[in-house]
């Protein structure tokens, strides 16, 4: 025994110095080798609205380098490999049929060619229970079958939520908007307004135009994904951002935007990033918006009614997802390719986030996804507010992830009576894991509430140079608002720029007594 | 240059934009947004080429100049003519 104890403490601390070895190798590396020293633009954060803001600048001829903190390229538009030869996507499932035509303008042909229309979504709740494409011709069916609502009423809801603009400041709530055409209709509610918060974990509480921008969007044609899965997306990303001549890194994590003062005025000047100085004319920070402004440039460098307004925007709320692999071999019938299920009698935007919350969405990705994979696997999304899940002690989370993934497993069960026994990969993230892997901003995954769109619009007014994209205001969330974004953001830089171009310098007075005559 | 050489440089740009427009019949007085499926996004499209091959500014207040293959023309044709007379 004496022997045994002198060895054990000597293999862990051999174990311990090879791992430190590893992770001091690994830091070592310098992820920004071959970096230039100056850049037009430096894009911080690889999300959706960061590469295509980046492809967009490259393509207007800009210089462009875009810094990644983490090991992969896509933000939240990500996925993740397990053991067992699982693949499981995080956001892929369900955006508008207007990432068509953005994927084809900012992207490639061939990019906008693999997205597909899925046609299986259902609800499933105590008030109702039904299956549609989920486009307007479908919705307006159900509306009037279904919920017997008139069908004047159902067509005046659609043309006045096309027509809204976002310019006519309109007070109204989506919960007060919802009421004026379907007063008193609760199971109507949660019909037009439950796969939204899904989508961009907005409320009944948050402005009516939002919704109506967000919902138009998605009625136009149904929900869509991506064939290939988001690995395949991101990597065809990458690839054409190389093709345009983007410099692409990983593993830089940026410390500080750097500000400086020329001819009296304020503007960005670089970036410090992996601890080495980078000059740019201009940042894309496509990092959340509060840590853009209060931790990346710090809220000296602005005015402090700025600032009071950067503080005052509200982060929207997170999500916890429950990952369930199908075995090798095993498959699942077709159940469908959304299905809003909830247990709760009533529809309330707090139910929803609630930290017990019965209603979860499954995202049930058959092999189409990933043609020739003839893999199966289930995510299931909930939404959640981080304070519950920051505040637990460590014993208590590992507890209430086994909780969700205990309930999401029981629920599918009412889909697919066997599927326990073909589950053989389970694992649950929440907001702290999305914080984690993103920096987001208290783990949000879905931005800022609707105010924060102002603030980031704002930014380069505050300090030039300064760019933001990415998800804020509601309406930016989403793979197609934070894509869109991103090309609002690089067409801003890219006027920037076109006006910091100054006219060709005059040649050099000949200075007396210079040179050697 | 004329101002059908600007409306022509101006559908140049839309037909890239929009590959899947039928651009033979626009009526230049009619606004484009009434005759083809462009929404915001396009028009900021239709500024970002102006810049990038034109080197044309349009600043977001004279963004509705360019409703029109008429307006366009109106608004432009004398940038272009700046611009060709510092060349």
């Amino acid at each position: 025994m004496t022997r045994w104890r002198g060895f054990y403490p000597l293999t862990s601390q051999l174990l311990r110095t090879s791992r430190r070895c590893l992770f001091e190798r690994f830091m070592a590396h310098d992820w920004l080798k071959g970096v230039d020293d100056t850049y037009d633009v430096v894009v911080i954060g690889s999300g959706l609205a960061g590469l295509t803001g980046a492809n967009c600048l490259a393509r207007c001829g800009r210089k462009v380098l875009l810094l990644e903190h983490h090991y992969q390229f896509g933000g939240l538009a990500t996925w993740f490999t397990r053991k067992g030869g699982h693949i499981f996507d995080i956001s892929l499932h369900g955006f508008p049929i207007g990432m068509i035509k953005s994927a084809r303008k900012y992207w490639s042909q061939e990019i906008a060619d693999s997205i597909v229309q899925l046609k299986g979504i259902r609800f499933v709740n105590p008030q109702f229970n039904l299956t549609t494409t989920f486009d307007r011709a479908d919705f307006t069916r159900l509306l009037i079958e279904h919920f017997r609502v008139p069908v004047e009423v159902v067509e005046r809801f659609f043309t006045d939520l096309r027509a809204m603009n976002f310019y006519d400041h309109n007070p109204e709530t989506t919960g007060e908007m919802l009421d004026r055409y379907f007063p008193g209709r609760d199971d109507v509610k949660r019909f037009l307004m439950e796969p939204i918060t899904y989508a961009n974990g907005s409320t009944l509480a948050d402005p009516a135009i939002t919704y109506g921008i967000v919902f138009s969007n998605f009625m136009s044609k149904g929900v869509y994904t991506f064939r290939g899965g988001t690995d395949l997306l991101i990597r065809k990303m990458s690839e054409e951002l190389v093709r345009n001549g983007v410099e692409l890194r990983k593993h830089v994590a940026v410390e500080k935007v750097l500000v400086s003062e020329i001819d009296g005025a304020r503007r960005v000047t670089g970036v410090i990033a992996n601890g080495r100085t980078i000059r740019c004319q201009a940042v894309l920070s496509n990092a959340n918006l509060k840590g853009t402004i209060l931790k990346l440039v710090g809220e000296e460098q602005f005015p402090p009614d700025f600032v009071a307004r950067a503080n005052a925007v509200r982060i929207n709320t997170s999500s916890c997802q429950v990952y369930l692999g199908i075995r090798k071999g095993e498959s699942i019938p077709p159940i469908g390719d959304l299905i809003f299920v909830s247990d709760s009698p009533h529809f309330t935007s707090d139910e929803l986030v609630d930290f017990r919350t019965t209603s979860r969405t499954f995202s049930v990705y058959y092999p189409e996804t990933r043609p020739g994979s003839g893999r199966y696997a289930v995510v299931c999304s909930l939404n959640a507010r981080y304070e519950d899940w920051n505040q637990l002690a460590d014993e208590d989370y590992r507890r209430e992830k086994q909780r969700l993934i205990d309930e999401s497993i029981a629920c599918l069960e009412r889909f697919v009576p066997d599927v326990r026994a073909k589950i053989d990969w389970a694992e649950a993230a929440t907001p702290r894991t999305i914080e984690r892997y993103t920096r987001h901003w208290k783990g949000t995954s879905f931005g800022t509430k609707f105010e924060g769109l102002k603030v980031s619009m704002d930014l380069p007014s505050q300090l030039p140079g300064l760019h933001h994209a990415g998800s804020v205001g509601i309406i930016m969330s989403g793979w197609l608002g934070t894509i869109n974004y991103g090309v609002i953001a690089a067409n801003n830089i890219d006027k920037y720029l076109f006006a910091q171009k100054r006219p060709e310098p005059a040649p050099p007075a000949p200075v007396a007594g210079a040179g050697p005559g | 240059m004329t101002k059908d050489d600007c409306k022509k440089l101006v559908t140049e740009i839309i037909a890239d934009i929009a590959p899947d427009e039928d651009l033979s019949n626009l009526k230049p007085d009619v606004r484009l947004r009434d005759q083809l499926q462009l929404d915001s996004m396009d028009f900021l499209d239709i500024v970002m080429e102006l810049r990038k091959r034109h080197g044309i500014e349009v600043p977001e207040a004279d963004y509705i100049q360019l409703a029109s293959l008429e307006s366009c023309a109106e608004y432009l044709t004398p940038k272009f003519n700046a611009l060709e007379g510092k060349r």
